[in-house]
Parts: structure tokens; sequence; C-alpha cells
């Protein structure tokens, strides 16, 4: 048994036997050509084919992987025609009288050169597609269009690296999972593999490669990238017995698609999803989430080196806002300090953070920080269904201040003509006790509360989140923080508002009955909780 | 000849997709559209020249529009940039 270690791109398990990936990729060699009209014929007829091979490729991407992923392979048919890529190919063959496969070759080194010569992991992944292109042009030329024959058994295909048409070209339903030596998750290969919900493992690593023939033994883990050749007994009863347990979430996922979060006496609730990133809404829809319950916008602030700026979070918000297509998302307000700490802020070390200076503390100490993510966020709010919530409020002349920096942003905006929703939802996070304990006069100023639990168990029971010693003390389910909450939905419901939960105890099964008991209206939690908890939902009755 | 400058805001910059996307739409203009960053000026229809390039996010680069409606075709590019870019 040998284990390795890669990349998982798509995290699912796949057991079977290695198919290695068998490129019909000709040896060009340089030959000296008399009839360079010839070469040029052969040239122009063999693009010709390759773009009409692309548009099949595109078709079949279009329903496998849908439009934004299959516009790769419209790249590739405008990179063949493309006039630089074909004078240079042109010249090569007129100035040095060779044949146009060795032009093809010698071009596409040249331009996949220059791109991975870029200091910049994006553009270096555009190499491969010009090989890519060319390959198939050259392909084309020696009218050998077989290609990867494979048996009636499904297997898992191991490759150097694989092109994205090579990715889309395989037949699904003979392949069990891939795996790639090399390769970037930021490949159009990786996105692909995700689309296509195949398990997929990148970066294996040289020696792998050289350790496999067809028909070894694999198997391939996607969620952690590990890769086991010729497993033991226990390994592979351990992994099937994972990839059960995948097959059955896969089952409910499958089932509980499309229905509605509903109980069995009629009682309804909505079923949000957490993310911390715009790359996190593909997960988001996967799972069927109805909106996005929390999304934390830390994550502009951690991936930059300065301030972010208004336009850099207008267009993040915006892509988040416009992937939901008018599905409500909830964006939280800056909430870094405490565990989360940014450089450029210069914030002062505290010895007791947690109950320091975070969140909205430092948005209206700072207002301007707080001013441009609050623009970013209007201006956003024009291109779909926008909640704008606030995080770590304890008292209602901070909830003062921060609808009247709001209106200011709201006014500047109308000013300016630049548009934005008027239907914009304002919430406070109710994640401290005093919040819950006020919620009678902070529900009249708001159109509903978020209850984070994470940080309102903290607080309740005195329990410092990071120490694990405190364990035994920190009872979630305590009486105390249900209490609380209970709380603040009534409030919440005696002035119009409506209520949900962001934290961790969302996602417990256990207290869902409680919380539906409450009349709770929202659970936000992380995409892979949203249709377990619709399972649990759809199974309680609250007239028993 | 009309003129403008553009601030990149897509955190990974003129990529694939866009730059496709792009020519594909100077293509059907009918004006001579450059775009220049730094001494570097390429014909906005030379997908790979444009792609070589390595626009990246926060990189201002020049439009240069010639020919047919200028004024026009100038602001479909513009919009197009906000839009996407």
């Amino acid at each position: 048994m040998l284990k390795f270690q890669g990349k998982g791109v798509y995290g699912a398990i796949a057991v079977g036997k290695v198919s290695l990936f068998k490129r019909q990729e000709a040896q060009v060699r340089r030959i000296h050509v008399s009839n360079v009209k010839e070469e040029l014929e052969k040239l122009s007829e063999a693009k010709s084919k390759a773009i009409e091979q692309l548009s099949a490729i595109y078709e079949k991407a279009l329903i496998e992987v849908g439009e934004t992923n299959a516009q790769i392979f419209e790249i590739h048919m405008m990179m063949i025609e493309d006039d630089d890529y074909n004078e240079s190919i042109i010249n090569i063959i007129e100035t040095q009288s060779v044949n146009a496969e060795y032009a093809v070759a010698v071009t596409a080194d040249n331009f996949a050169e220059m791109f991975s010569s870029m200091d910049d992991s994006y553009m270096q992944a555009r190499a491969s597609d010009v090989r890519d292109i060319s390959n198939r042009i050259i392909a084309c030329m020696n009218a050998s269009d077989g290609g990867n024959e494979m048996s009636g058994e499904k297997m898992i295909v191991c490759a150097d690296d694989l092109a994205p048409s090579e990715t889309v070209s395989l037949d699904k339903d003979k392949v069990l999972a891939f795996v790639t030596a090399f390769g970037s998750s930021n490949s159009h290969t990786a996105i692909l593999a995700r689309n296509m919900n195949i398990p997929a493992v990148i970066c294996a690593g040289e020696e792998f490669l050289s350790s496999i023939k067809d028909g070894d033994k694999l198997i391939v883990d996607g969620h952690t990238g590990t890769i086991i050749l010729d497993p033991d007994e226990d390994t592979e009863k351990a992994m099937l017995a994972k990839q059960s347990d995948d097959a059955r979430k896969k089952q409910l996922l499958q089932e509980l698609k499309g229905k509605e979060n509903v109980t069995i006496d009629g009682t309804k609730i909505n079923v949000f999803a957490n993310i911390g990133g715009v790359d996190g809404i593909g997960a988001v829809l996967a799972n069927d989430a109805g909106g996005i319950g929390l999304f934390r916008s830390e994550f502009l602030y951690l991936e930059s080196e300065d301030y972010p700026t208004e336009d850099q979070q207008f267009n993040a918000y915006k892509r988040v806002i416009e992937s939901m297509a008018g599905k409500k998302v909830i964006i939280r307000t800056l909430d870094i300090g405490a565990d989360k700490q940014i450089g450029y802020f210069g914030l002062e070390k505290e010895d007791n953070p947690a109950l320091g200076f975070r969140a909205i503390r430092i948005c209206l100490t700072r207002p301007e920080i707080f001013k441009t993510q609050l623009r970013a966020l209007y201006r956003a709010s024009a291109f779909g269904t926008l909640g704008i919530m606030f995080p770590m409020i304890t008292s209602v002349s901070e909830v003062e201040k921060i609808l009247s920096i709001c209106d200011e942003v709201k006014a500047e905006l109308t000013r300016e003509g630049i548009p934005f929703s008027k239907n914009v939802e304002i919430g406070v996070m109710v994640e401290t006790p005093a919040a819950a304990v006020i919620s009678d006069l902070l529900a009249p100023m708001v159109d509903f509360f978020s209850v984070g639990t994470n940080d309102l168990t903290q607080y309740t029971l005195a329990c410092d989140r990071q120490n694990s010693k405190l364990e035994p003390f920190c009872d979630t389910h305590h009486e105390a923080i249900l209490r609380l909450i209970k709380m603040s939905a009534d409030n919440a419901h005696k002035h119009g508002a409506w209520i949900g939960i962001c934290g961790e105890l969302a996602a417990d099964t256990s207290l869902t009955e409680t919380f539906l008991r409450m009349g709770i209206d929202e659970l936000s939690v992380s995409a892979p909780y949203v249709l377990p908890l619709r399972d649990t939902i759809r199974k309680i009755d609250l007239s028993r | 000849m009309k003129e403008f400058n553009y601030t990149i805001k897509d955190a990974v910059g003129i990529h694939a997709r866009p730059a496709g996307q792009l020519v594909k739409l100077i293509k059907g203009l009918g004006s001579t559209v450059t775009i220049t960053k730094g001494d570097k000026t390429v014909n906005a229809t030379q997908l790979m020249k444009l792609m070589g390039m390595g626009i990246k996010c926060g990189d201002t680069v020049t439009f240069k529009v010639e020919g047919g409606d200028e004024e026009a075709s100038a602001n479909a590019v513009e919009e197009f940039m906000n839009a996407n870019l």
C-alpha cells in the first residue's frame, strides 16, 4: 500500500482501477518542404476541423458544466483564429519552408512561454490553453481522431495533466475519477471537474505517475486529496464506508432538493447558508439554500494588504448578490478584532480582545472605513435583494448612530445619481446578552435580528471560546441562552421584525424543534448542513 | 479620436474569459481600439497579446478609439469594462 498526497478539487471518493490517459500527441518533427502552399492549405483545413471539434466540445460543455464554464472553449476557438498566432505559424512555414505541424508546435511553445513567464498564477495557467489548441490542430493534420478508447468498466483516469478540452471530452459514464500529477486549482480543468461532479485530485506529483500502471487498484479521496495505491483490506473497507456515507448524503440531496422547509403540520422556516467569500456561492446553490443568511465581509479586508476600496468591495458584493438571482443575501459589516486581526488596521494588542475593540466598535470609531463599506453595499443593492447586518450591538445609541450613517450614505448616493435599492433590510446581530435583554427596544428600529450563538454563548456563560479547558462548562444548550433567544424572538415579532439564527446552534438538529416552537423565521448554516437540516424540519410535527 | 483611462477592478484582471468577450465586442464595433498599459500598446482585437499583457487588478489602462462612430464605440467599451472588469 502506498499513499500519495495531492489537492482534492472535488470532494467524493472513488475506488477502482487505473487507466493511464493516452494522448494522441504525435512527435512533431521538423521537415523541410518544397511546396509551401500545400502546407498552408493543410494548416487551414486543420484549423477548420479543430474549430468544428471545439464547437462540438462547447455544446457538450454547455450541457454538462453550464455556459460560464463552457465559454473557455469559445475562447479556444478565438485563439485559433487570433491574428498574431496565425501570423507566427504562417511566417515560420514561409520563411523556413517547413511543415505546418512544426510551425504550430514552435508557435505554441513561444506563446506558452510568454504566459508561463508572467508572475501571475492565473495567466500561467493559460499556457496550457495555448498548448491544448495547438495540439488539437496538429492532431487534425495527422488525421488521427481516435480518442481515448476505454473498456466497459469505469476507470480512474490518471494523467500528467489534463487540458480542459480533454477533461470535457472524457466519457463521464466511463470515468470514476481523475488524478493528475500536475495542474493548478486555478486551471479550468479543476473548475470543470467540480462542475462535472467527478472526484478529482490534482498535483499528485511525478512520483505518483511513475508508480502506477494500467489496471492498478486505486482509492481517490477528493475530500482530502489522498490517493492510495494497492490499498490493504482495512483501508479499503474504511474508504468504502466513507463512500457509501457520501452516497447517502447525495441521495438525501437529490431527494430534498427543490422541496420546502416545512414541518408535517405546515410550519415553514427559511434555511439559508453562511459563507465567508465569493467562492462559497457554488456550494450555496448546489445545496439549494434559500438565500445567504450570513456573508462574512471580513475576507475582503483579510485578503488585502490595505483597506479595500469602495469599488473592490462593490464588485465582490455585486457578484454575490447577482449570483443569488434575487434570493436574499445578508451581508454582515466588518467584524474584526478579537480572534481576527489585520495588520494595516494598526490595532493595539489587548489583554482581553473578545471584550475589546472589535466589530461595530471599530466602525463607529473610524466612520470613514464604515462609510466606504456601506456605500459599496448600497451600490450593490441595486442588483438583487440585500440585507445588511451589524455585529456586536449592545445599545440603542449604537443603532441610532448606524442608522444615521446609513441615511448619510443614501443621501450621498442620491445626490450623485447612483442607483441603490430602497428595500435594503437592516438588521442587528443578537450576540451579546445586552442586545437580547433590550431586544424590545432594538426591534422597532430594525427589520430583523440574527442571533450569533457562538458569541452569545461565550458572553452569557463567561466562557472564552478559545480556551479548551472550559469545554465542560460551556453548555451550548444552556437554559440561559435559550431564554435569551426566546426573548429576542418574542420582541422581534411584537414589533414586526423577523429573527434568524446564524451561529453554530442553527445547525444543531437536536434544537431545531425548539427553535421552530419559538417561532424563529430563519436558520442560516454552512452549506453542507442545509439539506440535512431540511430533512430534520420535514420530520417535525409541532401539532403533537 | 476618443481616449479614456480605466482602472481594473476585477480581482484577477483581464483574464481569458473577459479578454475573449472584449475582443468579440470590439470586433463588432467598426472602430479601431487600442489598449495601452505603461509602454505596451496592443490592438484590442489581438486576443493573445491582450492576454499576454497581464493586466491586473488595480492597473490603469488607456483606451484609444479611432474611426467609425467613435463616441458610440468608446461608450460601448467603457460600459463593458464597468460591467465586467
